[in-house]
């Protein structure tokens, strides 16, 4: 039986799950929901998600919410039929792993998050203005993240170890948005950033997800 | 002269060579043992202490005093280039972020104490811990963590408290709370009816909160206040809160 993912194909964290199942090449069907007219916030999504966010997940009587938790769920159910992207057959490495997860949790995630709230979802669904304070401020914070990751790239292929990993997809939804966006060239002007990405944006599963996503400009 | 050794025997002497360089390791772990870089109040650092005694694991703890910029040393970031607190060492493995560090010790020491991961579990056993780890992670941590900070970390470096930001954060956390006292009233814990990483990882933050007039927040709700009653009287947790010094 397919998988269930509900949420809008466009909610960063939605693309998170998304990523999974087709890394894996897992059978899903995508239910929308339409934050337009408050459905995450109706009863029957709140029984999914009792904090009213995207997305929630069902396997049979499997209900889940927390995309990075859901992933974690998805990449064990089909370890046999994709890369192992947990690595929780070696201790260091899924300790690698795990150390990437969160830096991408604390330290990347807060400051690119609040780059693609002002520049796109603010205009785009609340006819906002960008605050050009926020904006500036985040993107020296994430300038400064970069600087670490651009050394850690530096010494190897990708995040956790020289093996593609779960922690390396857990970035691609915000950064998505953010290269296409002005401030590109965060990651265009590091060199070992700039071919991580573009490692990561050649991958299949990244063009099936985000094909037809729009994203800012 | 053709080699006298065959691919299969070469494949063999490598599994040998893997195994011996890993009992090596470990042995060499067990000798330096377990180092824990930070400040015995740092909420994250007593993350990992409380894991550390969970799991009855001895360490070492060395101070890395923030007040005198010790964390923004060369020798600090070599170890934590975002130059924050707690970093473990345990032989040659050097870790940093206190939710990631903690996942290592419940996985390496998972035949002592309690079984953190849930690794003996079904992947829907396992999923529900990863679940309600993610949760205090993204939901709950930002609120409480602010409030803390406002209430009484800020007072403690000599500065003063905003109540206008203590309350919006106690009503953004009151939500979150909501949500937990919900499940508590389904579940004796949060994964689940075991005490799992996922209870563990909000202990630290918790215990502060209660310490502050926001300690309604927990009180004022029966299954929440009954959850962190059992899970502040843990022997481990009580050998850890005995280190904390205030």
């Amino acid at each position: 039986m397919a998988v269930k993912v509900y949420g809008p194909a466009i909610s960063t964290a939605t693309v998170r799950v998304l990523l999974c199942l087709e890394e894996m090449g897992a059978q899903y069907e995508l239910v929308p929901i339409d934050y337009s007219t408050g459905e995450h916030k109706s009863p029957p999504h709140l029984a999914r998600n009792p904090f009213g966010q995207v997305p929630a997940f069902e396997d049979g009587d499997l209900m889940l919410f927390e995309s990075r938790a859901i992933s974690r769920y998805v990449l064990r159910k089909y370890k046999s039929s994709g890369p192992d992207l947990l690595r929780e057959g070696s201790l260091e490495e899924s300790a690698m792993v795990d150390l990437w997860l969160e830096v991408e949790a604390q330290q990347y995630d807060k400051a690119i998050s609040a780059i693609y709230i002002e520049i796109a979802i603010k205009p785009v669904y609340f006819g906002g203005v960008p605050d050009e304070k926020v904006v500036a401020e985040s993107v020296e914070k994430l300038g400064k993240v970069l600087d670490v990751y651009e050394a850690r790239l530096s010494k190897s292929k990708y995040l956790a170890g020289d093996f593609l990993s779960f922690a390396d997809l857990s970035h691609i939804p915000y950064t998505h948005h953010i290269v296409a966006s002005p401030h590109a060239s965060l990651f265009e002007s590091r060199p070992h950033v700039k071919a991580w990405w573009e490692s990561l944006a050649s991958r299949p599963a990244y063009k099936k997800v985000t094909a037809g996503t729009p994203t800012s400009k | 002269m053709p080699s006298t050794t065959t691919a299969s025997e070469v494949e063999a002497a490598t599994l040998i060579a893997s195994k011996r360089e890993r009992e090596e390791r470990r042995e060499r772990e067990e000798r330096m043992g377990v180092k824990v870089y930070g400040m015995p109040m740092s909420t994250n650092t007593v993350r990992v202490l409380a894991a550390l005694n969970e799991k009855g694991v001895e360490f070492e703890l060395v101070i890395v005093d923030l007040r005198t910029g010790a964390h923004k040393q060369p020798d600090f970031l070599a170890r934590n280039p975002f130059g924050q607190i707690p970093v473990l060492e345990d032989g040659d493995v050097v870790l940093f972020e206190s939710r990631g560090i903690n996942r290592y010790i419940a996985t390496k020491y998972a035949e002592a104490g309690p079984d953190l991961l849930l690794s003996g579990g079904t992947l829907a056993e396992r999923a529900a811990v990863d679940l309600w780890l993610e949760v205090e992670s993204q939901q709950f941590g930002p609120p409480i963590a602010a409030l803390v900070y406002e209430a009484l970390i800020k007072p403690m470096l000599g500065g003063a408290t905003d109540a206008a930001v203590v309350e919006a954060q106690a009503a953004k956390l009151e939500k979150v709370l909501d949500v937990y006292e919900a499940r508590l009233a389904q579940s004796k814990y949060l994964a689940g009816a075991e005490f799992t990483l996922a209870d563990l990882n909000h202990i630290p933050y918790t215990n502060y909160l209660m310490k502050t007039p926001k300690a309604s927040l927990v009180t004022s709700r029966p299954h929440l206040l009954a959850w962190w009653q059992d899970v502040s009287s843990r022997a481990a947790w009580k050998k850890t809160a005995a280190g904390i010094p205030f």
